[in-house]
């Protein structure tokens, strides 16, 4: 069972150290700091542009910082070391950072051009050299997983927003990350098939000890799912709780609105 | 090495206005010929739109030096008297973007929103009175941007003209210039090019102008017409296309 | 007074002007395959936007754009020996075509670049695969394909085009027909063949690409 919260012993998965995100003069993240624990599940809360995908976007390094550190697995993802000396991280440094990290995204993202069974081994082929054989067992093992065993010679375009999602997940679950992103992987999908992939994630969380960091807007998932919820603002963390807290008794006005905002709409 | 610069700018200037009359010339023709055309296209009469579309197929299908060499050396034979060579250039240089600008034409009254047809209608105006007032002026200004790679084409195929004789920049600098200063063969070729260069440059100059032009005309930001230049280019790609 | 069409002479100078017809057609194959991989290629190196690289790619595309075809020809027919490159005619022809096409078809790879979704180049990136891998394996096969319709345009462009050689000597189906005309003194028949024979090749071959537009608009 993962720690349930980030007072932890072991060394942490993620760690943010002042670091600052600006788009032009849009100042997107301001000296964040936070750490997660391996194997925490934190759901990233707030309001739209309070910067919850930056942070997920950054650890991926589709972005990059403008000022501070971003730490996953010990290593730097903006620097690395060249002979004793810091230097700006290579695009070679970066892929071998990013082979422990998954993401899931909120258009799927899945490549049109390739079969179900493309998607899933491209890169345990490519990137990890794992044999044809290992990764489409693989491949296999996974659809099984996410429900889609029948599905692995079909065209992404030819499934539903819910198969694709399904087959994405899967697909970032093939490369065996340390830590996997969601970056609202509900929010392109009709009502009727949130329910399925949720299901799925919730399945994935208690069967792995993979760290999952997780943007969304689906209060009841993120409530029995998370082990941590952080409340974004502007940029900043306007509030870091348990969601058995942060849910029912939450310390800041600012929580209270967006919450009565969300649940309202819904 | 530059000695003979000045020689070389003046005598490949000499060759200058008959590579602009030719370019004008042509580009008058083109667009008489790309409204004629285009319009024909699009008539209701089926005789007139069979006709117009095996002009431009006809024209669009074949080289333009072979054009070129039949209106110079064939049609003599057929109408029984020599062109002087810079109109046959001007005519082949016509004919040939014409067939190409006739499609500009039809696919710039097509993507005219029915609604606006609807519109005119509406009003009880005329078929002419439509097409004039009120579809024509927003085709225009979707037919600036290729007509610009158009015109461009069309300045670059002017150095054809050299196979029959006209005695324009490109054939001063091969015939005349290339055999009497060998040495200087590299000045001679950037010379030349630099010339087309400024050409091109001020045809561009000129369309973006009637862009800006035309946009404002039907309360359009120029800016939505530079966006599509993109994508004409696939548009237009049988022999247009063109600096942008 | 001869006729004006002699079907015996029409007949006899079939033979020597399909035989320039494949000379024409060989050039257009080999300049094609030049505007297709160069084009490509700097496609791909504009899109890395190399800050130098990226400003003298773009002044030199649309340099040999905005020039002519036949001047670039002739610059690389007389000042290439200079350096002591001799080439053939041919070889000129088929290197001139190529790069002035380079230029078209590297817009249209670009844009067909560009249209692929950012979630690609993304997704392509949180699965770690390297930059070569992202396009070969996800970036280029769904650029080409949408594309493919105007680099049909532009192959058959460069077909009609190959009859500018003429200025440099090389032999192909107008050059033949002049070289009959000037001998027999009947230009009717050579050049009218010669109209003929790119109409037959062109005309099709553009609508098997008009078809492969709807095609692709239908997808």
């Amino acid at each position: 069972m993962p720690p349930s919260s980030s007072t932890t012993t072991a060394e942490p998965m993620i760690v943010f150290d002042g670091v600052v995100k600006q788009f032009g003069d849009n100042v997107v993240l301001s000296e964040l700091d936070f750490t997660v624990a391996p194997g925490e599940h934190v759901t990233l809360i707030g309001p739209s542009g309070s910067g919850k995908t930056t942070i997920l976007r950054l650890l991926m390094t589709l972005e990059k910082v403008n000022r501070g550190t971003i730490h996953v697995g010990g290593k730097c993802l903006s620097h690395m070391d060249k002979g004793g000396k810091r230097v700006p991280a290579d695009d070679k440094y970066c892929r071998e950072v990013r082979k422990r990290i998954g993401m899931v995204f909120q258009q799927f993202n899945l490549f049109p051009n390739m079969t179900v069974r493309g998607n899933l081994i491209e890169a345990p082929c490519r990137v990890l050299g794992l044999s044809k054989e290992e990764a489409n067992a693989r491949a296999e093992e996974l659809l099984e997983l996410v429900g889609l065993s029948g599905k692995i010679d079909e065209h992404p375009t030819r499934l539903s927003g819910g198969q694709q999602q399904r087959v994405a997940i899967a697909r970032a679950l093939a490369m065996r990350p340390d830590v996997l992103l969601l970056d609202e992987v509900t929010s392109a999908l009709d009502p009727e098939l949130v329910a399925g992939v949720l299901a799925l994630l919730r399945d994935i969380g208690e069967t792995t000890d993979i760290t999952i960091l997780c943007v969304t807007h689906e209060m009841g998932f993120a409530r029995d799912f998370s082990h941590r919820v952080m409340m974004f603002d502007r940029g900043k963390v306007v509030e870091d709780a348990p969601p058995s807290e942060l849910f029912t008794q939450p310390r800041e006005q600012r929580t209270r609105d967006f919450l009565r905002a969300v649940l309202d709409r819904h | 090495m530059f000695d003979n610069l000045p020689r070389i700018v003046s005598v490949l200037l000499e060759g200058l206005p008959e590579t602009v009359i030719a370019t004008v010339g042509g580009i008058a023709l083109t667009i008489a010929l790309s409204f004629g055309g285009g319009l024909a296209l699009l008539s209701g009469t089926r005789a007139v739109r069979l006709l117009a579309r095996v002009y431009v197929e006809a024209f669009r299908g074949t080289s333009e030096v072979v054009q070129l060499f039949w209106i110079y050396f064939v049609l003599p034979v057929l109408i029984g008297f020599q062109l002087v060579p810079l109109w046959a250039g001007v005519l082949v240089l016509g004919l040939n973007h014409g067939a190409y600008g006739a499609e500009i034409v039809r696919g710039a009254v097509q993507s005219v929103p029915k609604a606006q047809y609807e519109g005119a209608i509406a009003l009880s105006l005329s078929p002419a009175q439509r097409m004039r007032r009120v579809i024509l002026p927003q085709a225009v200004v979707e037919m600036l941007p290729p007509f610009n790679n158009l015109f461009i084409q069309l300045l670059k195929s002017t150095a054809i003209l050299s196979f029959i004789t006209v005695p324009e920049v490109t054939r001063q600098g091969v015939q005349v210039l290339v055999p009497n200063f060998g040495s200087d063969i590299v000045l001679i070729f950037v010379v030349m090019l630099l010339i087309y260069l400024v050409l091109a440059v001020l045809i561009t100059a000129v369309m973006r102008l009637l862009e800006r032009l035309a946009a404002t005309k039907v309360g359009r930001r120029p800016s939505s017409v530079a966006r599509e230049r993109v994508d004409d280019l696939g548009g237009v790609a049988a022999g247009g296309g063109g600096a942008s | 007074m001869s006729p004006l069409w002699d079907w015996d002479y029409a007949w006899s100078i079939l033979p020597d002007l399909l035989r320039a017809l494949v000379v024409t057609i060989q050039i257009t194959l080999l300049g094609s395959l030049v505007a297709l991989v160069l084009g490509l290629v700097i496609a791909v190196l504009r899109r890395a936007r190399i800050p130098v690289v990226d400003r003298v790619l773009w002044a030199l595309v649309e340099f040999i754009r905005s020039t002519p075809l036949l001047v670039q020809v002739f610059f690389l027919f007389f000042v290439l020996p200079q350096f002591g490159i001799v080439l053939s005619a041919f070889v000129v022809g088929v290197i001139g075509l190529g790069v002035h096409y380079a230029t078209y078809t590297s817009e249209v790879y670009r844009a067909g670049i560009d249209a692929v979704p950012r979630g690609q180049w993304e997704a392509a990136t949180a699965l770690s695969l390297s930059r070569s891998r992202t396009w070969t394996g996800v970036i280029l096969p769904q650029a080409i394909p949408r594309v493919l319709p105007a680099l049909g345009n532009y192959v058959i462009s460069m077909f009609k085009e190959v009859p500018l050689l003429i200025g440099i000597g090389v032999v192909e189906v107008v050059n033949e027909a002049r070289e009959i005309a000037s001998e027999t003194f009947r230009p009717v028949e050579p050049y009218t063949i010669a109209g003929l024979l790119f109409l037959l090749l062109s005309y099709p071959a553009s609508m098997l690409v008009r078809r492969l537009e709807r095609r692709r608009a239908a997808v």
